[in-house]
């Protein structure tokens, strides 16, 4: 019951060239924009710019774009599973 | 579903006559098959349900009277927290799942074995090392645990008994639980029988798959908060410590993210195994397929969201509170789904009440009274004057005891011909459950109403005016380990002397009738093609 | 044979059910992880100004340069799987290889790191750091936890990821049986995304 891995459904070396460059490139850019001091959103730019590098490693690097359906809906389960855990603390932290 | 095409492996070795590489004990502890290793954990559970059992006995002894009676306090705080230790984290969260669930997982979806066979090996050597260092932490270090099963902080990192290794026992035993758990989900994924979709598998895998989800993203939790406490032992790192800007509230939040979902964890395989004990002895396909297999993964999530009601006298915010209060009505209605959809089950069924079946109805009992009095503990205002009382621990003993432990004795009654190939004495079967429901009810319900009537919980004495409930109650506990200890003697006098059981000794539909009891060693000579709905009954 | 219950020895080669296994072993990593970041982000929301007061102290330079290192790696993770599949095994093994030395610099920055922080009396339960105000104890608290249990994970995935270039070597990992080799390179992005988050999260705290 061996499945067939087809090579077309991953990327080639090229494109994990250009994702490693991505990353360093976001790397550059989340430093300078600390060293700007944006006050309260330093925290929002930090967050969202490492999430788009650990999509991108999550989608190129893991594969994760290429697999089945159901690997997606998993890992959206568990990423909405963690958001509510510290969400729902919080609804105690902010309020009390 | 198909109902002669297996017929033909009656004359396979089953797996117990198997003759493998080992011998012995070692044919066991090095096996990899499924249902060895259900039957390693069934063996390991019990042993220290036995300890737990006499651990709550003697607590009950203590409380016979006030005053002192046979233990010191510092002993009675210690024993009330292995009580708790070894019910919860050794018995009851890997109970159904590790012992009915190994064993008849695979059976029930038409596999020869669980994904990660290898896997599932390791996980109860995780579990054997957890109980382990369970036991090592009483006679080493400061000394027995005297924190509670909960280990709350700043208690917890205070005391000079040997909570560390307690701590790491639960840690270890919690990895294998999640081990568990994704070995459970990965087989139901991968391997169900050809032509089993999603909605033809049986309810108890269904429970066990909501409960595999739990065990998967809620025990790493508790597996973080308990190894935080070591480093705040070691290194005072501060993260819960009051004294270094540490919030101890946070340990509560942390605890009780997965201790809540943990409780489903063991109620769901429990409403699973009701799910299918329900439909075999009522002779009727089960009412509401659909709606009990979902309702298990909308306990399983919405469970997951109702933590903090563990915590509303901590200190946490009001707005909190009433967030709180309110998912955990709301988690009730699953719940009762289930509840509507088992007693309709019976509507014109010709019912037949062998133990298995009393077990059930035991069960949807006390279970009911379980869930209700939940209710009036998730009514903020309520909660107020019962936290912390008798009333809690009636009401989590009716759930959890009432509930998944009749649930599990259910089970075992059903499915142990199917394990050893030989039946049990039906008439001894019925006397022991008497007394054991009738011991329950005398040894909980009096908590009920001590506990309103103001007595806390984990206290090692008590005024004279509550002397007689408490009498009551320890005469039912009594009673209680009488019925337990008939029944497992009965049970373990079937597998020597038990008549033979045939293949359906029940009369049941799912997959696991359909091979000769006790199974052969790859439980199908050939993989079973599905054809319709697990319940579905043919005219004979 | 290795299963002592003997199984038929059928090749159980399913890839997709070892990968499932895979991510949700990876989930229950996540959210390990997850607790720390609650407890994280409740007390930065709690001491904003401590927190920021503890992060200037770190080495951004450093840092950043781990960060790079650990980018690096995992790009020669991803790149040894496909050289594989190609057929390079010699190619794949130098991949691998090489993510094990950008592993230990990674782990050789962080010594020099921590061991530069304790050397000035930074470290939890230290005279100098319960002098400070609360808010500080609780960030160098967490740095230490967080940044050492994710070393600790680097560490065992470099051990995997020894153990799979002797497979390789071996050709027990294959062009056709690689799924060891994927679910290693899993782990080893997961303790890169890991480490995505906890760069700016202590480093870069303005």
């Amino acid at each position: 019951m061996a499945e067939k891995h087809t090579e077309e459904h991953t990327a080639g070396y090229g494109t994990y060239f250009y994702v490693w460059i991505t990353l360093l490139l976001f790397t550059v850019i989340t430093v300078v924009v600390s060293l700007m001091h944006l006050g309260n959103l330093s925290i929002l730019t930090a967050l969202v710019i490492a999430s788009i590098k650990a999509l991108l490693v999550l989608a190129i690097f893991m594969h994760l774009k290429y697999e089945k359906m159901v690997f997606k809906v998993m890992f959206f389960v568990a990423i909405i599973t963690l958001t509510i855990f510290i969400g729902m603390t919080f609804i105690d932290v902010l309020y009390r | 579903m198909s109902e002669n095409e297996i017929a033909g492996t009656a004359h396979q070795e089953s797996y117990l006559d198997y003759r493998g590489k080992y011998k012995g004990i070692l044919s066991w502890i090095l096996s990899t098959d499924h249902k060895r290793i259900g039957i390693l954990y069934m063996v390991s559970l019990f042993s220290f349900f036995l300890v737990g059992m006499c651990l709550g006995l003697a607590m009950r002894f203590e409380l016979v009277s006030p005053g002192r009676t046979i233990m010191s306090p510092q002993t009675y705080n210690s024993i009330f927290t292995l009580h708790g230790v070894i019910m919860i984290f050794l018995f009851i969260i890997p109970g159904i799942p590790a012992a009915l669930g190994n064993f008849f997982l695979p059976l029930q979806i038409g596999a020869k074995d669980v994904a990660f066979p290898r896997l599932n090996l390791l996980s109860w050597y995780l579990y054997m090392a957890g109980a382990l260092l369970a036991v090592l932490s009483l006679f080493t270090g400061g000394g027995p645990p005297d924190t509670g099963w909960t280990f709350y902080a700043p208690y917890s990192i205070e005391t000079g008994t040997n909570v560390p290794l307690a701590v790491f026992a639960a840690f270890v035993i919690g990895f294998s639980s999640i081990l568990t758990g994704l070995n459970f989900v990965t087989t139901m994924h991968r391997l169900r029988a050809p032509g089993m979709g999603w909605m033809r598998m049986p309810l108890f895998p269904w429970s066990l798959y909501a409960t595999g989800w739990v065990q998967i993203l809620a025990t790493p939790v508790i597996g973080i908060t308990l190894l935080l406490v070591i480093i705040e032992r070691f290194f005072g790192i501060g993260v819960f410590d009051p004294a270094k800007g540490g919030d101890p509230i946070l340990y509560q939040h942390l605890f009780w993210i997965y201790s809540h979902p943990a409780v489903y964890v063991m109620i769901l395989p429990a409403m699973g195994v009701v799910s299918e004990i329900i439909p075999t002895f009522a002779r009727r396909t089960i009412f509401g397929y659909k709606a009990i297999a979902f309702s298990s993964v909308a306990i399983a999530s919405v469970g997951s969201l109702v933590w903090a009601h563990h915590m509303f006298t901590s200190g946490m915010s009001d707005f909190a509170r009433v967030v709180f209060s309110l998912l955990t009505f709301i988690v009730a209605v699953p719940s009762g789904i289930k509840v509507f959809n088992w007693v309709a089950t019976f509507y014109k069924g010709s019912v037949k009440t062998d133990a298995p079946l009393l077990y059930i109805l035991a069960f949807i009992f006390l279970f009911s009274i379980g869930g209700f009095t939940g209710l009036m503990n998730s009514a903020l205002a309520l909660n107020l004057h019962i936290h912390d009382t008798y009333f809690i621990v009636a009401h989590f003993h009716y759930v959890m005891f009432g509930g998944t432990a009749f649930a599990f004795f259910g089970g075992l009654h059903y499915w142990l011909p199917k394990m050893s190939g030989k039946m049990y004495d039906e008439r001894k079967a019925k006397i022991a459950w008497l007394f054991v429901f009738t011991g329950f009810n005398l040894l909980y319900f009096p908590m009920f109403i001590i506990g309103y009537l103001g007595m806390p919980r984990r206290y090692y004495d008590y005024p004279p005016k509550f002397h007689n409930l408490n009498l009551t109650s320890t005469i039912g506990s009594w009673i209680l380990a009488t019925g337990l200890i008939l029944m497992f003697t009965n049970l373990i006098l079937s597998l020597y002397r038990g008549q033979k059981a045939g293949s359906n000794p029940w009369g049941g539909t799912t997959l696991e009738w359909h091979t000769p009891s006790p199974p052969p060693l790859e439980n199908f000579d050939e993989i079973p093609h599905v054809t319709g709905g697990p319940y579905k009954r043919t005219k004979e | 044979m290795q299963e002592s219950s003997g199984h038929a020895m059928e090749k159980h080669v399913d890839y997709t059910g070892s990968k499932i296994g895979m991510w949700l072993f990876l989930f229950t990593e996540l959210i390990l992880f997850g607790g720390m970041f609650l407890l994280y982000s409740v007390y930065r929301y709690k001491h904003p100004q401590e927190f920021h007061a503890g992060a200037v102290e770190l080495d951004v330079v450093l840092g950043a340069f781990n960060t790079v290192i650990l980018l690096t790696s995992s790009m020669t993770m991803a790149l040894s799987i496909l050289a594989l599949r190609k057929g390079n095994k010699k190619l794949s093994l130098i991949l691998q290889l090489a993510t094990i030395g950008l592993g230990l610099l990674f782990l050789v920055n962080k010594y020099f790191e921590w061991g530069a922080k304790i050397h000035h009396g930074l470290y939890p339960g230290s005279e100098q750091i319960l002098q400070r105000g609360k808010g500080e104890i609780l960030f160098f608290g967490l740095y230490y936890t967080m940044t050492g249990l994710h070393g600790l994970h680097v560490l065992i995935g470099l051990a995997v990821i020894g153990f799979t270039v002797y497979m390789t070597q071996r050709e027990r990992i294959t062009a056709e049986d690689f799924v060891i080799l994927e679910n290693t390179g899993l782990y080893w992005h997961l303790v890169d995304i890991i480490w995505i988050y906890l760069f700016p999260l202590f480093y870069l705290i303005t």
